[in-house]
């Protein structure tokens, strides 16, 4: 890339969670704009559909957005990182269907404990394969996360007898604990993010990071583990994606093979509807949980509204407020760096 | 781009033959695939089955063209297998006009995509991947709505020719396939705009510093990438006799971009392979014609396209990087 992102990049680290104050008010208004935008808008598009939209302001509604998005949260919680480190990951779609087929293949093959620890060591395994190709081997990241695409899901199917054999929990399994009730799910996706924001601004491995994504010539120079760094963002993704592929196929008491195509996509318009720049270098985990809440209350909004086009029309609504969350991102940004 | 090649003692350097493995690898691939497959496929040689091969190449391969340009540029376009489905959902719209009308909207729709997200990259400066990640998710959506969810019977004589007809033995569209690899490879070797569209992946800001009218360049990029698209979604809906908006060009923003690094192009721009393109559109379709022919299930090919996906980056990696 030019010299003139990479200034620009320094600069947005430079104004990140160790900021010193240099910023006038107005880049610091942007930087708010940026940062918090989203949850602006969510806060937003929350009152205004309390008060226009009939049911939506109801407990159970509320509780159903919840419970539906906290497991498919988890792969934007991982995205956060891997994007904040400048990279991508396009597998975590086939590593939640894939952790969901190993979980129920593994309470029929070995019991509860199995069935909780092969999607979490498939995932990490994966996920550290990944991290190795992008920072060892040096590979294009969205190239290596592709492969890691067609890869899984290709040995979930191979799994699964092309996809014709679904292997069942059955229901008086223990696994079924892990991922059932109303709270659980939600509270499950609260604490890790928490944990996530903790290990991003409170670590040094989170300010590694942030460094990596701003400037990497200058994070090697600065003598920060960046190949071990990297690596460990992919890992974390694949550990995340796997984990919430098998608590989710707890939820549904199956491995359902066909689920996850596409969920990538979401994670990745999450991640960035919740202000962490795609250079990467900038972002947060509290971003990108409005970002997500926010996909989901519109989805919900839609499913109420436009309930006859069914998903083609959530499709179009995320794809024209990516855009539009880029562009002002875009115009945000560069008045800050370039020139 | 022709960096000094350091051979180390007497033997040939490993940057040598990793080099010489990026840039003639595919075409040693597609003639050792085709032997072995003399050999131990039934009929494989046959004209009938040459052309099977050709009519499922050939889509992937045109998309893989506009694809190549764009990388070119240091760009990407995920939208290509959205703008697919667009073109297929226009076509029974427009019909009623006539074959050729309606092919000519379904290529202003891919313009027009193009248009949109090449504006992103060329104007806001939206980085390519999440300005044609938004149209990829958008355009599906608006494809499926503009056709419904079921597909639509398309009989037309002149569409369905374009995707079943042969001319001297080979799929039409093979032949204007191979228009299409002359014209680009023409384009890109032998036009000022080739050359401003390699400078500019090489680095965009000095492009802009010497003066190349870069937002025009890529502009168009995006454009031709997006009617190459809208093309290939006219063939497969006559070759298909459906236009299928839900289902259509589904993953082909990997096919064309698996095509474009086997083929030699680097993912960082700077240098664009046509006939390398077409020769790693073929490459793919042969490994899954031959896993296929020999009742390996879709799952272990899957896998194997996902190892040849980095063996052919990881080859490629050998030159790119002084």
């Amino acid at each position: 890339m030019s010299e003139v992102v990479d200034k620009s990049s320094v600069h947005r680290w430079a104004s990140g969670p160790t900021a010193t104050s240099t910023e006038t008010p107005k880049e610091r208004a942007q930087t708010i704009a940026q940062r918090h935008g989203s949850a602006a808008v969510l806060m937003l598009v929350v009152v205004a559909a309390c008060l226009l939209s009939p049911g939506f302001a109801d407990w159970s509604n509320f509780q159903s957005i919840l419970v539906g998005n906290a497991y498919t949260s988890l792969l934007a919680l991982g995205m956060t990182f891997v994007i904040i480190s400048g990279g991508i990951d396009l597998s975590v779609g086939s590593m939640f269907a894939l952790g969901g087929v190993l979980a129920a293949w593994g309470v029929q093959h070995g019991g509860t404990s199995v069935a909780v620890l092969l999607p979490l060591a498939c995932g990490g395994a994966l996920g550290t394969v990944h991290g190795l190709l992008i920072s060892k081997a040096r590979l294009a990241p969205f190239i290596v996360t592709l492969a890691g695409l067609l890869f899984a899901r290709g040995f979930l199917q191979a799994m699964s007898n092309e996809g014709s054999t679904t292997y069942l929990v059955p229901p008086d399994s223990a696994f079924l604990a892990v991922g059932r009730g109303s709270w659980a799910p939600i509270l499950t996706a609260v604490v890790l993010f928490a944990a996530g924001g903790v290990l991003l601004l409170r670590t040094r491995f989170g300010q590694a990071l942030f460094a990596i994504g701003g400037n990497e010539q200058a994070a090697v120079l600065m003598g920060l583990p960046v190949a071990r760094t990297k690596t460990l963002v992919y890992t974390m993704s694949g550990l995340l994606a796997g984990g919430a592929g098998m608590l989710n196929a707890a939820r549904l008491q199956s491995g359902v093979t066909n689920i996850g195509v596409g969920y990538e996509l979401t994670a990745i318009a999450a991640v960035i509807i919740g202000g962490t720049l795609l250079t990467g270098g900038a972002g947060s985990v509290l971003g990108t949980a409005s970002g997500v809440l926010l996909l989901a209350v519109i989805l919900n909004l839609i499913g109420v509204h436009l309930s006859r086009y069914g998903s083609s029309a959530s499709d179009l609504v995320n794809g024209a407020f990516l855009a539009l969350v880029v562009l002002l991102q875009t115009v945000l940004s560069r008045r800050r760096g370039l020139p | 781009m022709t960096t000094e090649v350091s051979a180390q003692g007497l033997g040939i350097g490993r940057d040598q033959v990793l080099g010489a493995a990026r840039d003639y690898g595919v075409y040693v691939a597609i003639v050792l695939l085709i032997l072995i497959n003399s050999v131990i496929t039934p009929h494989f040689l046959s004209l009938d089955n040459l052309r099977v091969q050709l009519f499922q190449a050939v889509p992937v391969l045109i998309v893989a063209l506009g694809m190549a340009l764009v990388i070119g540029t240091e760009g990407i376009d995920l939208s290509v297998g959205a703008v697919i489905a667009v073109a297929a959902a226009l076509i029974p719209l427009y019909l009623g006009y006539g074959p050729w009308p309606a092919i000519a909207m379904a290529l202003a729709g891919g313009a027009v995509s193009g248009l949109v997200g090449g504006s992103m990259v060329a104007f806001a400066r939206v980085q390519p991947i999440v300005a044609t990640l938004a149209l990829m998710i958008g355009l599906r959506g608006f494809a499926v709505i503009l056709n419904g969810a079921t597909a639509k019977p398309v009989n037309d004589p002149e569409i369905t020719g374009l995707g079943l007809d042969s001319w001297l033995g080979l799929p039409e569209m093979a032949w204007l396939a191979v228009l299409l690899v002359v014209a680009v490879a023409f384009l890109v070797r032998r036009t000022t705009f080739g050359r401003q569209l390699t400078a500019i992946g090489d680095n965009r800001a000095a492009s802009a510093l010497a003066g190349l009218p870069v937002r025009r360049v890529l502009l168009t990029v995006y454009v031709i990438s997006g009617v190459f698209a809208a093309f290939a979604g006219v063939l497969l809906v006559g070759h298909g006799g459906y236009a299928d908006p839900a289902n259509y060009g589904l993953d082909y923003e990997l096919l064309a971009i698996t095509a474009v690094v086997v083929g030699g192009t680097p993912l960082s721009g700077g240098q664009v392979r046509v006939l390398g393109t077409a020769a790693g559109a073929l490459f793919m379709q042969l490994i899954t014609a031959t896993l296929i022919q020999h009742d390996v299930k879709s799952s272990y090919e899957q896998m194997a396209e996902a190892i040849i996906i980095v063996a052919a980056v990881y080859a490629a990696r050998g030159r790119a990087r002084p």
